[in-house]
């Protein structure tokens, strides 16, 4: 599937709106995190990926490690429109017996390669993945999405180092820049500047784009995806709760739910396009 | 030269390499302390080497896995339990994948890295993982047919490994089980229940000193701490009313803890538990770190002698 930036757009607005009713239903769900990551996710399943929803498990797949687990709210919604199930399971989310919950389970959901909510503990598993994938001569590529806040644990520089040791050009991570972590906005919290600089230093092509911006998003993930010796990260300037107006940049909504009003009201701009 | 328990794992492992593709090394800079070095020569493409990062290396010996992998991890004790736990709990084991991860120098065979690298709490914190294979092995026949058992076994294993040394406790072709303790001698009034390369030899030597004494004394190696053998626990309960368990490691949560709560569902005989009480590691070389912390078959045989009153 490669849908046109146009197309992914639209898509990534229709997957929000998804994600904000299924989190009204739930009560409760990472919000923040899962709109601003919206184009970036949105982008690699209907477009840049190759996956296909009815063999999850083909030997040729790309790999999608989702390290910020907390943003299962904005990830399982995406791989139910991808068609990895039924969209009708989204209600469940968070609700007893369901497959869904606040952190993703992959033995539990149809797509879903990295059982994740750890911060840190995705790009190392990531790294390993890409090290057999090139024992194999597998061309498949690794995708590994972080939370900003995420890069405050040390293992992700660990496996940073490692990656580039190992020359990993199948590893592609993109950093989810949204300035805000739980506490507060993140450079009040702790700094990650100069984040370029910090992530060249350990050895990595850096790409930096607004990661709200569809075009640059596919055109920064295109650009990725061709080998060039080193592991590549994406720095994704975005903002926290894009799509919903009344929310977006305010890091008091990493969790919480808009209430039936606000819903309403953010569903009808959505399905103007949140991009104007 | 006489070959070193880790000699013995690292050959087992050139041999599993040899017919089994999916095989592989990974180490955190201490390639040279756990010998794995003839790994990395014989087979470059699967010996990765991550530095000083046991937390990542676990992590990577998951990625590994989850595409198919069978990564061998290995660093001294602590770190591969205290360092690396969040890492092995929930990106190995909670994920449910095939990461065997072993901890070098057990207990008191730390010796003179004294105190921050000697693990009395590695059994006990790898207990409470659901599903999680724990093993111990006492001497190089062993240590050979269980590593063996440990690949072929999908699932997370736990291998508690003595590095420098050797001595052999077995013969060559005895039948060592994954998951089934070896009943090394038979008796009826006491059951030494030992795990290791330092216990079980001193549990048997406190066998003859309480065989002197006229105690008929079993002794079991219990090579497998998780799933426990606890149908021969519970016939040695049995048979001889009274057990002594013997640890390199805490008595809480340890071996001593495994066969307690086992027999806590059964019937419950009066147990003595040999190991270090609540105390931390310190440096000494081995004979002293074993009167430090009781670690002697004298101490074991006292035990047991207690244990027998109790009944």
């Amino acid at each position: 599937m490669k849908l046109s930036v146009e197309e992914l757009k639209k898509k990534a607005d229709e997957i929000r709106i998804l994600v904000l009713e299924m989190v009204e239903t739930a009560g409760g769900g990472h919000i923040g995190g899962s709109l601003s990551a919206m184009d970036v996710m949105t982008a690699l399943y209907f477009r840049i990926m190759n996956i296909d929803p009815k063999q999850p498990d083909k030997p040729d797949r790309d790999w999608f490690i989702l390290s910020a687990g907390h943003k299962a709210a904005g990830y399982v919604p995406v791989l139910a429109e991808r068609g990895f199930f039924d969209k009708d399971l989204l209600p469940t989310f968070n609700q007893l017996g369901s497959p869904f919950g606040m952190h993703p389970d992959m033995h539990k959901i149809p797509g879903c390669e990295a059982s994740t909510g750890s911060l840190g503990h995705g790009l190392p598993i990531a790294v390993g993945v890409a090290l057999s994938l090139k024992l194999d001569s597998n061309p498949a590529r690794v995708f590994c999405l972080m939370g900003d806040g995420e890069t405050h644990e040390g293992t992700i520089w660990e496996a940073a180092m490692g990656a580039s040791q190992y020359k990993l050009d199948n590893l592609i991570g993109i950093v989810d820049y949204n300035k805000c972590s739980m506490d507060g906005p993140i450079d009040q919290v702790v700094s990650l500047e100069p984040i370029e600089d910090k992530w060249r230093a350990f050895g990595w092509r850096v790409i930096r784009i607004d990661g709200n911006d569809m075009a640059q998003v596919v055109g920064a993930l295109e650009d990725a995806s061709v080998p060039q010796g080193k592991p590549t990260v994406l720095i994704a300037d975005t903002l926290k709760g894009k799509g919903c107006r009344e929310i977006e940049g305010d890091y008091h909504w990493h969790y919480g739910v808009l209430g039936s009003e606000r819903l309403d009201r953010t569903v009808r701009e959505l399905k103007g396009g949140s991009n104007g | 030269m006489a070959k070193d328990m880790r000699d013995i794992y690292t050959d087992t492992l050139l041999d599993l390499a040899k017919t089994n593709p999916s095989i592989c090394v990974i180490e955190a800079d201490l390639m040279n302390a756990t010998g794995t070095r003839a790994f990395k020569e014989a087979y470059p493409d699967r010996f990765f080497d991550v530095g000083v990062a046991e937390a990542n290396m676990v992590g990577i010996a998951s990625g590994l896995s989850a595409e198919g992998k069978i990564p061998f991890a290995a660093t001294f004790g602590t770190f591969a339990s205290r360092r690396v736990y969040d890492q092995f709990f929930l990106s190995a084991n909670y994920a449910r994948l095939n990461v065997k991860l072993v901890g070098t120098d057990p207990g008191i065979t730390a010796v003179y890295n004294g105190g921050t690298h000697m693990p009395f709490e590695d059994i006990g914190m790898m207990r409470l993982i659901p599903d999680l294979v724990i093993i111990e092995p006492c001497d190089l026949v062993s240590l050979e047919k269980l590593v063996r058992q440990a690949a072929d076994h999908y699932g997370c294993v736990y291998i508690r490994l003595h590095r420098k040394g050797s001595h052999t406790l077995y013969d060559a072709d005895e039948s060592i089980e994954l998951g089934k303790a070896k009943v090394l001698r038979d008796g009826s009034d006491v059951t030494l229940i030992a795990s290791g390369f330092v216990l079980v030899p001193e549990a048997l030597k406190a066998a003859e000193l309480l065989e002197a004494q006229g105690v008929s004394t079993a002794v079991i190696d219990m090579h497998t701490i998780k799933p426990l053998d606890e149908e021969l626990v519970a016939a040695y309960a049995q048979k001889t009313g009274a057990i002594v368990t013997c640890e390199n490691h805490q008595v809480f949560g340890g071996l001593g803890s495994a066969v307690a709560d086992s027999l806590t569902g059964g019937r419950p005989v009066p147990m003595e538990r040999v190991g270090s009480w609540n105390k931390f590691g310190q440096v000494g070389n081995l004979e002293y770190l074993q009167e430090a912390y009781g670690m002697t078959a004298r101490e074991i045989s006292a035990r047991a002698l207690k244990v027998i009153e109790r009944k």
